[in-house]
C-alpha cells in the first residue's frame, strides 16, 4: 500500500519543514520590504517592487540555473559560504531554503504590501500624535490592522513553496530526506512507472491545495472589512 | 469585441500547430549520452538522405515510459538491450529491428586534473563532498556506477553523498560546474577523438559492471516511415560508426 512507503513520509515531511522555514525567513525578511514599498516615494521603488515581482514571471529554470551557478563553489555567492566555512549550498537543504526564499518572496511582499498600503497613512499619523514611536506604532497599530494580509501572505509563501519544482529539480540533485521534496518524489514516481505512488502523493498535494485556496478564500472577506 | 480578438488568436495559434508538424521530420528518443553524437550524426545523415531529425534526449527509463504512453516517437535509442526488448515484448516496437549500434563506457570524471587517479583509489577517500551519479533507477549508466561502487565496498560509505542526476546529462553539468566534485559520467562526455578534454577521469574497467550495450529499436509509429529505416540503417554504416567510436563507443 501506497501510503505505508517511509519514502513518501519522508518527503512530506520535507517539503513542510522547508515550506515552514522558508514562510518564517520571508515573515522577517519580506515585512520590512513590503512596509518600505508601502510607504516610500523614492524613485527605487518602482525597480524594487519589479525586482520582488521576478520570480512571478520567470521560468524556475532561470532561477536554477543562476543560483547553481552562484552557489557553485567558483561563483560569487559559493566563494564566500566556502569561505565562511559553510561548505557548499547546492545539493543541501540550506541550499533549498535560500533558493526557495527567491522563489517565493513575491508571494510574501505583494499581500503584506497591499495591505500596508489599504491601511492608508491616517492610524499611524494618530498613533504618532499620541506619542508612539514609529516602532511601537508598526507593531501595535500596523500589524494588528494588516492581520489578514500578513495571514494571507504566510499561507500564500508555504503553498507556492510546498508547490516548487523546477529550482529543486535543478539545484536539488534528488538525496532522500535532504533535498527530494513531494514534488520531486512524484516526479520520480511517475519516470519509474511507480504510478500507485505517484497516485497517492499527488492526491495528497490536490487535497491540501484545494484547502490552502479555499481557507484562503472564507479569509477574504475579513481582508475587506478589517482593512 | 474582446471575444473576436481571441477567437481570431485562438484560429492561428492552431493553425501554427498544424503547420509546424512537419511530415518529414522523423521523431527519434535517444537516451542523453548519445544525444550529443547523435547530433553530429545526424547533420551527416541530413546532407546523404534529405530527412530531418527532431531529436528528444532523456534517460533510458523517462523515455520509456514516455513510449509506453504512447509518445510518438519513431525510432528508439537506449541506454541498455532491456528496454528496447522489453517494448517489443509489449508490443510497442516492431520485433526483429533491434541491434547494437554503440557499447558504451563509464568513466569516473573530475575536471580537477588532480583528483580522479588510475584506478579509481579516491572513492575510498574523503577528498570530495559530492559524487554525481545518473538516476539508478531510470539511467542505465547510473545503475552501472551503482554496481562499480558496490563491487569496490565503497557504496556503504559514498551513498550519503551521492547525488543523482536525472539523466546522465544532469550528472555532466553537476560535476563540470563544480557542485559535485566528481562524477560517474559516460565516457562519450568527456572525450573527444580519443582524449580526455579536460579534468581527470578513470576509464572504469568493464568487468566492475554490466555491460552498457546500447541497442536501438524501430517503434510502431516508425513501422512504415522510410526515414526511421533509413536511420538505423544509417547508424550501421561505417560513416556513422567513424562518428561513433571517435566519442568513446565501441562495437
Amino acid at each position: 500500500m501506497w501510503i505505508l512507503e517511509p519514502e513518501i513520509w519522508q518527503a512530506i515531511w520535507l517539503t513542510v519543514e522547508l515550506s515552514a522555514i522558508v514562510t518564517l525567513i520571508l515573515l522577517i525578511a519580506g515585512t520590512p520590504i513590503a512596509w518600505w514599498l508601502s510607504r516610500t516615494s523614492s524613485t527605487w521603488k518602482a525597480p524594487i517592487a519589479a525586482v520582488v515581482a521576478l520570480p512571478l514571471v520567470l521560468p524556475p529554470t532561470v532561477l536554477g540555473f543562476y543560483l547553481l551557478i552562484a552557489m557553485g563553489p567558483e561563483g560569487p555567492v559559493g566563494r564566500v559560504t566556502q569561505i565562511l566555512g559553510i561548505g557548499q549550498l547546492p545539493f543541501t537543504f540550506p541550499g533549498l531554503v535560500i533558493a526557495s526564499v527567491f522563489y517565493s518572496l513575491p508571494f510574501m511582499v505583494q499581500p503584506l504590501q497591499n495591505a500596508f498600503e489599504a491601511m492608508g497613512r491616517r492610524p499611524l499619523e494618530v498613533a504618532a500624535t499620541l506619542r508612539a514611536s514609529p516602532l511601537d506604532a508598526f507593531f501595535t497599530v500596523a500589524v494588528p490592522m494588516a492581520l489578514p494580509g500578513f495571514l494571507t501572505a504566510c499561507v500564500m509563501t508555504f503553498a507556492h513553496t510546498v508547490g516548487e519544482f523546477g529550482v529543486v529539480l535543478m539545484i536539488g540533485g534528488n538525496l532522500a530526506g535532504e533535498t527530494r521534496v513531494a514534488s520531486v518524489q512524484i516526479y520520480d514516481y511517475v519516470e519509474v512507472m511507480q504510478y500507485p505512488q505517484a497516485h497517492g502523493l499527488a492526491a495528497i498535494m490536490v487535497a491540501f491545495s484545494f484547502i490552502v485556496l479555499l481557507l484562503l478564500q472564507i479569509w477574504r472577506p475579513v481582508t475587506r472589512k478589517g482593512v | 469585441m474582446k471575444f473576436k480578438a481571441i477567437k481570431k488568436i485562438t484560429l492561428v495559434l492552431l493553425l501554427s500547430m498544424v503547420f509546424s508538424v512537419n511530415a518529414t521530420e522523423l521523431k527519434v528518443a535517444v537516451a542523453a549520452n548519445f544525444a550529443q553524437t547523435l547530433k553530429e550524426i545526424s547533420t551527416v545523415f541530413e546532407k546523404d538522405t534529405g530527412h530531418k531529425l527532431a531529436i528528444t534526449q532523456g534517460s533510458t527509463g523517462k523515455l520509456y515510459a514516455q513510449i509506453s504512453q504512447g509518445a510518438p516517437f519513431e525510432v528508439f535509442l537506449s541506454a541498455d538491450d532491456e528496454t528496447p526488448e522489453r517494448l517489443i515484448t509489449e508490443g510497442k516496437a516492431i520485433s526483429g529491428t533491434r541491434f547494437t549500434y554503440a557499447i558504451g563506457r563509464l568513466a569516473l570524471w573530475s575536471p580537477r586534473p588532480d583528483l580522479v587517479d588510475e584506478g579509481g583509489q579516491v572513492l575510498k577517500t574523503d577528498k570530495f563532498r559530492f559524487l554525481a551519479i545518473a538516476n539508478a533507477r531510470v539511467a542505465p549508466y547510473g545503475r552501472a556506477a551503482v554496481q562499480v561502487m558496490q563491487k569496490l565496498g565503497v557504496l556503504a560509505s559514498i551513498e550519503p553523498r551521492v547525488v543523482q542526476g536525472e539523466s546522465i546529462t544532469q550528472t555532466f553539468q553537476f560535476v563540470s560546474t563544480g557542485n559535485a566534485q566528481l562524477g560517474f559520467v559516460a565516457l562519450s562526455q568527456i572525450s573527444e577523438n580519443g582524449k580526455i578534454k579536460s579534468g581527470s577521469a578513470w576509464i572504469v574497467p568493464e568487468n566492475l559492471h554490466e555491460q552498457l550495450r546500447q541497442d536501438a529499436v524501430l517503434l510502431n509509429p516508425g513501422k512504415d516511415s522510410p526515414a526511421a529505416s533509413a536511420l538505423l540503417n544509417f547508424l550501421k554504416s561505417d560513416k556513422a560508426k567513424k562518428i561513433i567510436a571517435s566519442h568513446g563507443y565501441q562495437f
